[in-house]
């Protein structure tokens, strides 16, 4: 499985949304993705590319794209 | 009056978002005004989210004898048309951004009064303080009816065992319109302190950045806020200003009990667990700080001026340490009773000072108390009485991190849970743990677990899925 579809998954797993629309995905803005779908997107991410991450940097999590900005600082390239 | 604002004119009440302060005069003179459009006593169904604007709605309600109705904003608006056709209220409190129909008659603060369809505001009974739903954003139409004297009664208890004062800055982390979040309101204001209200949750960026700038010192979680920061490595963080955790809503993990006391220890703070119930205004007990370590998982000894007592089922009092009996409450601050429709707001008080709390509790030889289930949550399962919330508490502390719950009916126990992987190791856990035959035990996969908004589990809308 690619980054990508590493990345992907873990939002649709968390937010049970689909894959095509993870793309636009916001905090606060997506029905799902609140304080509880937070928490399983930042464990589903720690668990698929087997980092560990900064509190700083778990609540700078805000979009699908900042995301990948963030996951790059752990040396994830998406 | 609830509040003397006027004894302390210019301190900062609140402050919100945008930065935007208020201060006690401001808040009395702009709450005046906004009491004299209402003019009367009546029902205001007040839409609540932490800012400025949904405080000045509360204060002044509750102040000029004018009975509000605390929902959540976010309400769905089909629940809140059902809770209008139910209540009659003659006036809406809500943001400005809100859609409601009626004629807007006063804004202030990025709210709006607006006068509803409805002349026939139902009578209020004298003492009818405040309504509050029990169960957040589900749309109960069943509300908790809080006299003035209960919410007086808590408030002077709180400030008392939490040794509050004006130099306080306690941020919100949950939502005003549930009792816990509220009775945080109520006690600081009282003591002259300035409430930092922020729309953001902990699990952002803008919430810690207003934490900061604004030197908060105290907040207040329920199970899930801890089990959140605990993921979120919280004690990590640099916040100089922070003195005080208080956790309420739900029995806390004792592994994370333990491991927030003693970090608050260790740093000079103060982690506080507490017991409470809407019903109850807000709270019944608390965990003095100084013994929270030796008393792991105990929620403490009643708060002042209350008094807790244990019953068997025999309907007799439990007299021996360590025997389970349901929990007894007695206090000023036990409200008036239910309400289902409009009729009921003019009925009085139902319960004379005793609350049933449907809580399972023993104490221990120091007089303190621990919560061991909830009465009605159980199962038998081969004839052998099963706690749910101790299910539940076993797989949490196997399973860290796991969003699971446990319901169930009569004689089997459902493990709901959002990993497959997972809930195939629960099951044969679980049986092993309890001893009985993992045939006793099933597991559901569920998208989530559904939560209100502060976070905790709402068994009924879960035993739904698996209908």
């Amino acid at each position: 499985m690619t980054n990508q579809e590493k990345y992907i998954g873990a939002f649709t797993d968390a937010l049970n949304v689909e894959a095509g629309e993870t793309g636009a995905l916001v905090y606060g803005q997506s029905g799902a993705w609140d304080s509880v779908g937070h928490m399983r997107l930042i464990a589903n991410l720690e668990d698929a590319f087997d980092i560990m991450m900064d509190m700083d940097d778990i609540i700078d999590f805000s979009s699908f794209a900042k995301g990948k900005e963030i996951l790059r600082k752990y040396d994830v390239e998406i | 009056m609830m509040w003397k604002f006027d004894s302390r004119p210019n301190s900062i009440a609140a402050i919100d978002d945008s930065g935007t302060e208020l201060t006690y005069e401001q808040l009395a003179a702009e709450g005046q005004r906004l009491a004299g459009q209402v003019g009367e006593r009546c029902l205001v169904f007040c839409l609540c989210q932490n800012d400025l604007g949904s405080l000045l709605g509360y204060t002044a309600f509750l102040n000029h004898h004018i009975v509000p109705a605390l929902l959540s904003a976010k309400l769905d608006a089909e629940l809140l048309q059902s809770l209008l056709t139910t209540y009659h209220p003659r006036y809406l409190w809500a943001p400005e951004t809100m859609a409601v129909e009626g004629d807007a008659c006063y804004i202030a603060f990025g709210y709006r009064l607006t006068k509803t369809q409805f002349a026939d505001t139902p009578p209020l009974y004298v003492q009818l303080a405040l309504l509050l739903t029990t169960s957040g954003s589900t749309g109960s139409p069943k509300f908790v009816r809080q006299s003035y004297r209960n919410i007086r009664a808590n408030t002077d208890s709180i400030v008392e065992y939490l040794r509050l004062t004006a130099d306080e800055r306690p941020i919100t982390t949950l939502p005003m319109n549930y009792t816990y979040g509220l009775s945080i309101i109520n006690t600081h204001l009282d003591v002259g302190a300035t409430l930092l209200m922020t729309q953001y949750g902990i699990a952002q960026k803008e919430f810690w950045n207003f934490f900061k700038d604004h030197a908060a010192t105290s907040f207040g979680g329920v199970p899930f806020t801890y089990e959140m920061l605990d993921r979120m490595r919280f004690t990590r963080m640099e916040l100089p200003s922070l003195r005080t955790m208080t956790q309420a809503g739900g029995k806390l993990l004792p592994k994370l009990h333990q491991k927030f006391a003693l970090w608050s220890k260790e740093t000079g703070r103060e982690f506080i667990v507490m017991y409470g119930q809407c019903e109850a205004t807000a709270r019944m007990a608390y965990l003095p700080w100084d013994r929270g370590i030796e008393k792991i998982g105990a929620m403490g000894v009643p708060i002042p001026s209350g008094r807790f007592a244990l019953i068997d089922v025999d309907g007799s009092e439990v007299t021996q340490p360590h025997t389970t009996g349901e929990l007894r409450y007695f206090g000023d601050n036990v409200t008036l009773g239910y309400a289902t429709g409009a009729a009921d707001l003019a009925k009085g008080d139902e319960r004379g000072g005793v609350l049933d709390t449907g809580d399972m509790a023993q104490f221990d030889d120091d007089g303190y108390y621990t919560i061991v289930g909830r009465k009605k949550r159980f199962v038998k399962l081969f004839g052998n009485r099963v706690n749910l919330d101790e299910a539940e508490r076993l797989l949490k502390a196997r399973f860290a991190g796991a969003d699971v719950a446990c319901g169930g009916k009569d004689d089997h126990l459902v493990i709901y849970g959002t990993d497959d992987a997972l809930l195939r190791q629960m099951q044969p856990y679980l049986a092993e743990k309890t001893g009985l035959h993992a045939s006793g035990f099933t597991v559901k996969t569920v998208a989530c677990i559904p939560k209100n908004d502060a976070g905790k589990t709402l068994y009924h809308e879960l035993e739904m899925l698996n209908d």
